[in-house]
């Protein structure tokens, strides 16, 4: 058991040692948390608009007014030519065009529907999906406006009064959502590359030989290496979560202690999984590239950044190898919704039998003998 | 000069699992964006608490679940059980219907409907709530008379550029940006300190071979392994996913090159600043993976984000190519639309070499 | 439950082979070592003596043959033999960024001492090497010679009767390659078994028994003086050459 002892200082000595190595394991993620969470965001602040209104009339000032006094909208240009605005779009200078044409008002007084354009610079697809949203809603807000004033109202007209109301993040703050997920990427990043690289730099330089004719025992040389691995990340996930409770005012809604255990038993699971790696890897660039490969699948089909629901069948069938969704979707839960033990039970299970297999894994392949 | 190339490639090419990253990665991450990552909801789980259990109710929740949108996952029957069917976390929304819903809309013309959302994913919720809304708004007009005779504007909307919001217009500049940044600035960083770790770089420098040249051959089979996973992506966007490349393709090319020399330089500089592969390889990762996954814009929309990480933006490199590909790619632009930023990115080079050399200076005196 | 007739032996190889695919490293060595002796393992690079000192530490596994370390079998007591050998590789073997008394306490740590003897050695070491200037610095600030002197050093720390080394002196000028072996005659005097592997010829001269390999096989063992005597040689390089030439 001392021999552990013994292991672990000597990476910690080494890892401290390293000047460039204790800002890239402190700082940096932390910095990255920081830019991270106000960068992931698909709030929109404002839309560039073009307005061509060839009426100019009483009803589409009315309209164009709307759209002025939207803080989302901001007017860059108007004209009387749609090639002219096409051309600023061209040149992304506006980013919507409200095209208004000259029969609006008769049409409107002939109590006739009358059709606008709406043009949207849709190279940022996400981007203009809300560009759209925005103007259609303020269209909207109009048509029941023009009803109300036109008095053409039918009595009998059901109307279906829809309430919306939106639970455990009502002011739909993105950093809410986003925050748990980044820390895990970050965590699992941290763990996975330092763990990843260990083992196969002691053989690049050669000092494997040295420890494989000791006595040492397999597992005392795991369990060695993955400890200061383990104290790092977990340090690295516990500070994230004091900034985001304290910087980002993340409600943390469920037990800290429920999500600082099952984050002890899935950073086994990632150090593992890197230790393994590194074991199966000749050089330090090879364990690189293995690991970035996995992580970059992984992350993306994570949930991150996009539902999982929404991802084809085949896409979910490779989730249930993903740590990284089963932890992230567990934080959220358990952060956001107050989930209890028994709620996320699916996930702990899951998460403690892949954390075990891939301490095997990484056990069985670290050979002493070639 | 020549045998030096010639090595390096050897080297590269000599290591099979390397190469089948190297090229996995953007194909499979192609792949992914393309068929996994959709920007829009399908068979969302959600709840239904029905009050009424009447005609009218019937009919809509019929309405609601026969779109492709939604999946009814649990019947709710009391108010208190809300709360725990969204904790097991599996249900998005859950629709409140209530009492007497279909006599409150023949007599009174008015009736409640409250949509729950789990906004903990405020995007998601959003999407939700107004596909549900538009099932509704239907759904009224469905029950009424017809709409006639009243006036009324009619919104067209036309999406320029990318008329079905296919998401592979975003993530194709973007992942051709990732990638370039990962060939390029990673590999060949770690590979020169690879170098100066295994002592071999010494026996390199005092080799009659100039120390620019050294520079060169290494970089040089990193330019044309960019080169060629630039190519792969932009033939998987036109073939698989029929991406039309509207502007001028050598342009693109041009510029994807000076985009694939500017990361080599920056790769230099960082091998030269690092003393280990290690320290090389958390440094590229950190400092230039996540921010062009972030700044390329592919997943979140680039404008809009706050002043200051618009301003950390401006002083990364690929921001400005995602630009540049956008541009010439999506909108056909000419280099008289990105003159400005191909003269930034061609001062970032600029800039890295100069850095670089001075550092290496210093490093020999 | 050693055997006991091996009790006088501190090496016992019999028929060993070793097969890379169709290539064969090490064709049915075999050879004895006695306790107490320091036993020259010469041949030409590439000739397999790498290939067999990994098999006597246990670091790779022998195609087939007997082979005895210490009293114990390499197939059935790995874990026993290596407790009681020290094995220093061509590869430098001390982690460059720990100072030298990390180095020491790390390697001591593992092989179980206590820290009380951890003190003692690491003590002993910096007196014995000269190394008292450097007690401060990391290791990668060493000198060569001091290195690898203290690489040696670290390899024992454990006290094995056995020592393994593996070209210890491979780029070492020559004021320091006598130092080193001066330490290892020191060893040697305590009983120590020595197992060295060598391209220097004249160091073979310092050795109790020699034995040549060329090609993966043992072509000549026995004392320096009987060897240059057998082949009619002035020196054991001559005796080397007319081997290595077949």
């Amino acid at each position: 058991m001392k021999t552990i002892l013994y292991i672990i200082q000597k990476e910690f000595l080494q890892i401290f040692r390293d000047r460039m190595m204790l800002p890239i394991i402190f700082v940096i993620p932390i910095f990255q948390l920081l830019i991270l969470a106000h960068a992931a965001t698909f709030e929109i602040k404002y839309v560039d608009l073009g307005i061509i209104d060839l009426d100019q009339s009483l009803a589409s000032r009315a309209l164009v007014r709307k759209f002025e006094a939207s803080p989302f909208f901001r007017v860059k240009a108007r004209s009387f030519s749609l090639d002219k605005l096409s051309e600023e779009m061209q040149n992304s200078r506006v980013e919507q065009i409200l095209y208004i044409p000259a029969n609006f008002n008769n049409e409107l007084e002939n109590k006739h529907p009358v059709k606008i354009q709406l043009i949207t610079d849709a190279v940022d697809g996400a981007a203009a999906g809300i560009m759209n949203t925005y103007a259609l809603s303020i269209v909207k807000d109009f048509n029941r406006n023009l009803l109300i004033q036109s008095k053409t109202l039918p009595l009998n007209i059901k109307s279906i009064e829809t309430r919306t109301s939106y639970w455990y993040n009502p002011d739909l703050d993105y950093k809410t959502f986003m925050i748990p997920g980044i820390l895990v990427l970050l965590v699992s990043i941290i763990g996975l590359f330092l763990s990843g690289l260990n083992i196969v730099k002691e053989k690049e330089i050669g000092t494997i030989e040295q420890l494989n004719v000791t006595p040492i025992k397999k597992h005392h040389f795991i369990i060695g290496k993955l400890t200061p691995f383990w104290f790092i990340a977990m340090f690295d996930l516990f500070f994230g979560l004091v900034l985001a409770k304290f910087v980002f005012h993340i409600p943390i809604v469920g037990s800290i202690g429920l999500i600082i255990f099952v984050a002890s038993i899935y950073l086994v699971l990632v150090l593992g999984i890197g230790l393994f790696i590194s074991t199966l890897a000749d050089t330090q660039q090879q364990a690189m590239f293995i690991a970035w490969f996995f992580v970059v699948i992984f992350i993306l089909l994570s949930g991150l950044f996009m539902p999982v629901e929404n991802m084809p069948d085949w896409a979910q069938v490779i989730n249930i190898i993903n740590p990284i969704a089963y932890f992230i979707d567990f934080m959220r839960m358990v952060m956001l919704k107050g989930a209890r033990f028994a709620d996320v039970s699916y996930h702990i299970i899951s998460i403690t039998i892949y954390a075990i297999l891939s301490i095997s894994l990484a056990t069985w392949r670290y050979k002493k003998v070639v | 000069m020549k045998n030096f190339i010639i090595k390096e490639f050897l080297q590269i090419f000599r290591d099979k699992r390397s190469l089948i990253i190297l090229f996995g990665i953007p194909i499979i991450q192609v792949l992914l964006f393309g068929f996994a990552l959709k920007n829009e909801i399908r068979d969302v789980p959600i709840a239904i608490l029905d009050n009424s259990k009447d005609l009218y109710s019937q009919q809509l929740i019929t309405k609601i679940l026969s779109s492709e949108y939604f999946i009814l996952e649990e019947n709710v029957q009391s108010e208190k059980a809300i709360e725990n069917a969204f904790r097991k976390g599996k249900i998005k929304q859950l629709i409140v219907i209530e009492n007497n819903f279909t006599e409150n809309l023949e007599r009174e013309n008015r009736a409640k409907i409250q949509l729950i959302l789990d906004a903990s994913d405020p995007n998601t919720a959003g999407m939700i709530n107004s596909y549900t809304s538009a099932i509704i708004s239907n759904f009224e007009r469905e029950i009424n008379p017809s709409f006639a005779g009243v006036p009324m504007i009619i919104p067209e909307t036309q999406m320029r550029y990318n008329p079905k919001l296919d998401s592979v217009f975003m993530f194709v500049p973007g992942v051709i940006t990732i990638v370039l940044m990962l060939v390029s600035a990673m590999m060949t960083s770690i590979s020169i300190a690879r170098e100066k770790e295994l002592g071999t770089m010494e026996v390199l420098l005092v080799s009659p071979i100039k120390p620019i040249q050294i520079i060169l051959g290494k970089v040089f089979p990193y330019v044309i392994l960019s080169f060629i996973s630039a190519l792969i992506i932009l033939g998987l966007a036109f073939t698989v996913f029929e991406m039309p490349i509207v502007g001028n393709i050598p342009l693109l090319l041009a510029e994807s090159l000076l985009f694939i020399i500017m990361a080599l330089s920056l790769g230099i500089f960082i091998s030269t600043a690092a003393n280990s592969q290690q320290v090389a390889m958390l440094l590229s990762m950190f400092a230039l993976l996540l921010p062009s996954i972030l700044l390329s814009g592919f997943i979140f929309p680039l404008k809009n984000m706050p002043d200051i990480i618009q301003y950390i933006g401006y002083a990364m490199p690929p921001k400005w190519f995602v630009i540049i590909i956008k541009n010439i790619m999506i909108k056909g632009n000419g280099i008289g639309s990105v003159w400005k930023e191909t003269l930034i990115i061609l001062g970032f080079t600029v800039f890295f070499i100069g850095l670089s050399i001075k550092k290496f200076k210093i490093r020999l005196e | 439950m050693a055997e006991n007739k091996s009790n006088s032996k501190a090496v016992i190889v019999k028929d060993l082979v070793k097969k890379f695919g169709s290539f064969v490293a090490n064709d049915h060595l075999n050879f004895e070592v006695d306790k107490g002796e320091i036993f020259g393992f010469l041949g030409a690079n590439g000739a397999g003596k790498t290939t067999a000192i990994k098999i006597l530490c246990g670091l790779s596994h022998p195609t087939s043959g007997e082979v005895n370390v210490a009293g114990y079998d390499i197939y059935k007591q790995r874990d026993l033999i290596k407790k009681n050998i020290g094995y220093m590789s061509q590869k430098f073997s001390l982690y460059d960024d720990l100072s030298i008394a990390e180095n020491i306490r790390f390697y001591g740590g593992i092989y179980g001492l206590s820290r009380k003897k951890i003190k003692e050695k690491t003590a002993e070491y910096i007196e014995k090497l000269g190394l008292q200037a450097y007690t401060k610095s990391m290791v990668k600030e060493l000198p060569l010679g001091f290195k690898q002197k203290l690489a040696f050093s670290v390899a024992i720390v454990h006290d094995p009767p056995i020592v393994f080394l593996d070209e210890p002196t491979g780029g070492v000028d020559p004021i320091t390659r006598r130092q080193f072996w001066e330490l290892i005659y020191k060893e040697a005097a305590k009983g120590k078994t020595i197992f060295v592997t060598t391209h220097y010829m004249d160091e073979a001269e310092y050795c109790d028994r020699v034995s040549i390999m060329v090609d993966g096989r043992i072509e000549a063992l026995d004392k320096p003086a009987i060897l240059k005597e057998t082949y009619n040689a002035e020196s054991m390089e001559e005796v080397f050459i007319q081997l290595a030439r077949g």
